[in-house]
Order: structure tokens, then sequence, then C-alpha cells
């Protein structure tokens, strides 16, 4: 045997056969082709960067939810759907939904008339290059961190899924996404990403399909899990009325308030790994219908995500266990729900198909992260701090380098991690420091002319250390969870909400009080950056059914109808 | 410029023709052990054969030729 062959001996999960490992490596083989084909149209800072801020409002919406619709994403939540049920879909439905279309109607005129590249850059036009420099050194630290820690943990999975050695996981899938981003800038990072949207549906839908069929359908299904876990593992609402009548420990109002309205607007309203999709629309109708598209698609993703973890608690033959049980006892964990009930019904081809939605999920995300990274580190680090006389060509090639670098630092943090696992929780915690102060300080720059650059600037930083002090007061005494959270019986996901919730109005307070207390700027430098001062541009003559208020629209009675049917 | 939806077409009816052709072997030559629950609906048939249509219907209607 080979020693490349050797490398993907399964050991564990699933077996592949040859058709499989053809489909998997046709799909390697198409991305590197677009990559390739590509790199001719990437010659300048607006094609490399921005995508020549030309894709059509489809191809942005779509390119905008793949870059979130990572391969861990898709396993961590149907593992969280069979540990707590469908209380998981809040992330899918409240925890984007209203987030993603405040985004498309209010800030996005605001992101796109500035014309700035990036979020840190709006935040220099609005507030000054002190708050553009702490957003930027943070997002570009935390985001290429984050790469690394997805790229070992989804190593890890095609470990123990495929029996793949951790290191021809790594290599391969960083390279591959390295080439491509570097050859065609922005765009191949779209393309491919709309590609790997198809192929996540294309592998993962025959899953709940086939589930439903041989569970008998959604009513013998809840009757199955209430016998099985409990009635409450099917209800979105009815058990949130207190912290211990749900499985997840949550109350209503971190949902609504911590995960509703502070989580999720401050991700996809403010992280740029998102937000660049939208930037590169090619006009404002185009940039306000790709949020309103994604949230389309971002209601049905529950139906490949969420419901193969509730029919796992239906009809897998053993009991699924933390992993930390998994470990000692040999035995399957939550976050294997997913390839389980992939290798219940997918065979030969389809199995493959299903690896190949994993691997494509995790290469968009990844090809997410270092796109954004290379955008923020040329355009927000290198240009105003390190060199800002550089010719337009310059700044591509450090942009192309930039993506190499990025991808090789993120290999260094997979093996960090490697050898250090307690590592993945600190970044993973680290990262959601910065999410809810940012939201805070950017949806302030654009709703409140009298926010001044001192405030912002302050506000951002203190909102970010109240977030830390509360990670390092629950870490260093657990039982403080009851004064974050507001409850004993919370648990860890309760404590994310509430201290985002706590952190977003530390920000607030903190940037009112110093922009009241600071010089106000004047209307003509706030002009095209803040509501009442800008004219926001019409998205043109078109018929109803173009307009994205009336989509919007039709997304929110959607999105309440549903909630209503599962509440 | 080649539209995506012409690469996505591509993908869908290579994936979808190899699946189908798996499915048919099955179909033709079946297994003792099929190794996975609801076998006789012969998913992999049915799927790849949905997956190959929409391929084609992409593939034609973004050819670079019809586009250009």
């Amino acid at each position: 045997m080979t020693p490349l062959l050797a490398t993907l001996v399964p050991t564990r999960l699933v077996h592949l056969a040859p058709v499989d490992v053809v489909i998997v490596v046709f799909y390697f083989a198409l991305v590197l082709s677009i990559g390739w084909y590509l790199k001719g149209r990437a010659n300048t800072g607006e094609d490399f960067f921005m995508a020549g801020r030309e894709m059509t409002a489809w191809v942005a919406g779509l390119s905008f939810l793949s870059a979130n619709l990572g391969a861990l994403e898709l396993m961590g939540w149907a593992g969280s759907a069979y540990q707590y049920g469908i209380l998981a879909t809040h992330w899918y439905w409240i925890g984007a939904i209203p987030a993603m279309l405040f985004l498309a109607l209010v800030m996005m005129p605001f992101y796109y008339i500035s014309k700035t590249h990036s979020v840190p850059g709006y935040l220099k036009l609005r507030f000054g290059e002190p708050s553009r420099a702490l957003s930027a050194v943070s997002f570009a630290f935390m985001t290429v961190l984050m790469s690394g820690v997805n790229m070992f943990a989804m190593a890890k999975v095609m470990q123990i899924v495929l029996g793949w050695d951790i290191n021809f996981s790594i290599w391969v899938s960083s390279l591959t996404v390295a080439i491509y981003v570097m050859l065609g800038g922005l765009r191949s990072a779209i393309f491919n990403e709309v590609l790997q949207f198809f192929l996540i549906w294309a592998g993962a839908l025959l899953i709940p399909i086939l589930g439903l069929y041989e569970a008998g359908g959604w009513t013998n299904l809840k009757l199955q899990i209430a016998q099985r876990a409990s009635e409450q593992y099917v209800h979105l609402w009815s058990g949130l009325g207190s912290f211990t009548a749900n499985p997840m420990g949550i109350h209503w109002t971190g949902i609504v308030f911590g995960l509703g309205s502070i989580i999720s607007m401050g991700y996809w309203t403010t992280d740029f790994l998102v937000v660049q999709r939208i930037l590169a629309a090619k006009d404002i109708r185009s940039a306000e219908m790709a949020p309103i598209i994604g949230a389309g698609f971002k209601m049905m993703v529950p139906f490949i995500v969420i419901l193969p973890g509730l029919l796992g608690l239906a009809v897998l033959p053993m009991k699924l266990v933390p992993e930390s049980v998994a470990k000692v006892t040999g035995g399957y964990s939550y976050n294997d729900v997913l390839p389980l009930m992939l290798a219940r019904y997918c065979g030969p081809g389809l199995l493959g198909l299903g690896v190949t939605a994993l691997i494509a999920g995790f290469m968009s995300g990844m090809a997410g992260n270092v796109s954004a990274f290379t955008t923020v580190w040329t355009y927000d680090i290198y240009r105003p701090f390190i060199n800002s006389k550089g010719s337009d060509h310059h700044y591509v090639n450090m942009g192309r380098w930039t993506t190499i670098i990025g991808v090789l630092i993120s290999v260094g943090t997979a093996y960090l991690v490697m050898q250090f696992a307690s590592i993945m929780d600190y970044v993973q915690a680290l990262f959601s420091f910065f999410i809810a102060p940012l939201f805070g300080t950017v949806v302030l720059g654009m709703l409140w002319r009298r926010a001044t650059g001192p405030g912002g600037f302050w506000g951002l930083l203190c909102g970010t250390l109240s977030s830390v002090s509360m990670w390092t007061w629950v870490k260093l005494d657990p039982s403080a969870l009851r004064y974050v959270a507001l409850s004993p019986h919370a648990k860890g996901l309760a404590q994310d909400m509430y201290q985002a919730l706590w952190s977003f109005i530390v920000c607030v307070v903190v940037t009112v009080v110093v922009s009241l207390a600071t010089k106000p700027m004047p209307d003509s430098e706030l002009t095209g950056l803040v509501y009442g001062l800008t004219e926001v541009p019409s998205v043109g003559d078109v018929p109803l059914y173009q307009k994205p208020l009336f989509w919007a629209a039709v997304i929110t009675v959607v999105f309440i109808v549903l909630n209503i049917i599962f509440w | 410029m080649i539209s995506i939806w012409f690469f996505i077409g591509i993908s869908l009816a290579v994936n979808g023709a190899l699946i189908l052709a798996a499915g048919i072997y099955q179909l033709v030559n079946p297994p003792v052990n099929p190794g996975v629950v609801l076998f006789h609906l012969h998913a992999n048939v049915w799927w790849g054969a949905v997956l190959l249509v929409f391929g084609l219907i992409y593939c034609f209607k973004f050819a670079p030729k019809r586009q250009s």
C-alpha cells in the first residue's frame, strides 16, 4: 500500500467505496480549476479584495450564508439537537433571521454608500483611526486563530469519521484553499462558496427525507422522541419560562435579548467574514437582497442540521453521550450523530457526496476566514500603519502573500492546538469577546449622529474588556455564573448569551457618556455614514416582487409562522 | 466569463452520474449485506438521477456559448 493510500484507510464510522473517493477527488479538482480559471480576473485591488463589486444578489446571498455554513457547525448543531432537542433551532431562526433582515434594511445602505472595503474601514470613516486599529488587529488576530482551531477540529473529525491521518487532512484542505483564494481572490472564494452551498444541500438533504420516512413522519417522530427523551425536546418556546423546564437550562430572556438581540446582531451585521460577501454586491438592491436571500435559506438549514439530530434520538439503536464520556467508554458522542445518520442511509456514491458536503462546509468556512483576514490585513493594518504609499499592484501582491501566510499561521495554530487542547477553548472564547461590543459601536455609529470618535473607541474597548472580565470571573469561580447568567441553574450557552448582553450594554453606556462629554463631530464629516445625514439611494423603479422590503416582509411572516407551529 | 451556475451544473451532473451509476450497479448486483437502512428504496438511483437532471439543465442553460 502506498503512503497516500495508507492515510485513507477508513477505521471508524464510515467506509468509503471507490466511487466515493472519486467524488471527493473530483470536488478538489473542480475547486482548484475554478481558482485557476479566475486567476486572470484578480489583477486590481477591487477585483482581488472585493470581487470587482459585481456579484448578483443570489451569488452574494448564497456566499454570505455558505461562509457561515461550516462543517463543524453542521455536525455541532446536529449534535446539539440530539442533546437539547429542537431548542437548537433558535440559533438558526431568532438567532439569525432578524439580524439578517436588520443588516439588509438598516445597516447595509451605510456600508454600501461609504464604499468601505471592510467593517474596520467603516469604523475608520466614522470614529477615526484608533477604533479601526482596535477592531482590525483583534479581528485579524482572531480570524486566523479561529481558522486554525477549525482546521484542527475538522481534521480530527475526518480522523474519527473516515480514519484519515490528521496531517493529511490539514495540509490537503489548507493548501487547496490557499491556492484557489491566492489565485482568484474574493471572487474565487465566493464562486467556491456558492458551489459548496449546493454540495452541502445535495449531500445532506437525503438524511432528513429518508429519516422521516423511517420514523413514519413528523407526528410519529415527536411521539418517539417523547418516549425516548422528553416531550420538551420538540418545543421551541413552551419550556423557556424557567431555567429548569427545558433541556438547555436557559430562559427566554437569554434567547430573545442575548441571542436574538445581541449575539446574532453582532455576528451577522459586523463580522467581516460574512459582511464582506455582501460588500461585493453589484448595486444597492443586490446588497439589500443578498442578506434576505441568505435569511430565506437560513430558515431551511434546520431541515438538514437539526432534524437529523432529532431523528437520531428516535431511530439510532445506540445512545449517544457527551464527548468526555465517549472518550472513556469508547461509545459515540453527540457530535457523531450526523456521520452516523449519513452512514445509516447513504450507500456508495451518496456517502461520497455526504463526505464531500462536510469537506466543502469546512473549506467554505476557511476560505471565508482567509479572504477576510487578507483584506483586513492589507487595507486596515498594512496600508495605514506600515506602507501607505504602495501601488494598487503592490497591495494585490500583498494580498496574495497574506493569503499564503494566513493559511500557514492557521496550520501552525492547528498544530499548537494538537499539542495543547485547552487552547481551543480559549481561542473560541476570545472570539466571542469582540462580537457584542463591536455591534454596539457600529450600530451607534450608524444610527446616532452625536456619537464621537473617542466615544466609539472607549465604548468598544470597555465593552470588550468587560466581556473578558466576566469570562475570567466565571473561569476562576464557576459559582459566579449565577450572577453573570442570573441563575445558578444556567449552563454554558446561557453564560454566552448574558455575557454578550452585559458587554453590549457596557459598550453603549460608555459610548454615550464619553460622546456627550466630548466635542460633537461636524455634520460634514458624517455625511454618508450616519442615519439622518445620509440620503439612502433608492433600489430603483422595480416591481413589488423585486423590492427588498417586500421579501423581508415575506421572510418575517414565514419566520413568525414557523415559530408558532413549533412553539 | 463562465457563469458560476455552469460550474455548479458540472458538479451536480458529474456527481449525479457517478451516484446513479453506483446505484444501478447495486440494483443489478444486489449486495448480500447492503450495510444501509432502507436499501430497498435505492436512494442512490433516484437521488443520482435528480442531481444529474438538474446538473444537465444548469450546464445547458448557463453554457458559455449560450451566455456569450
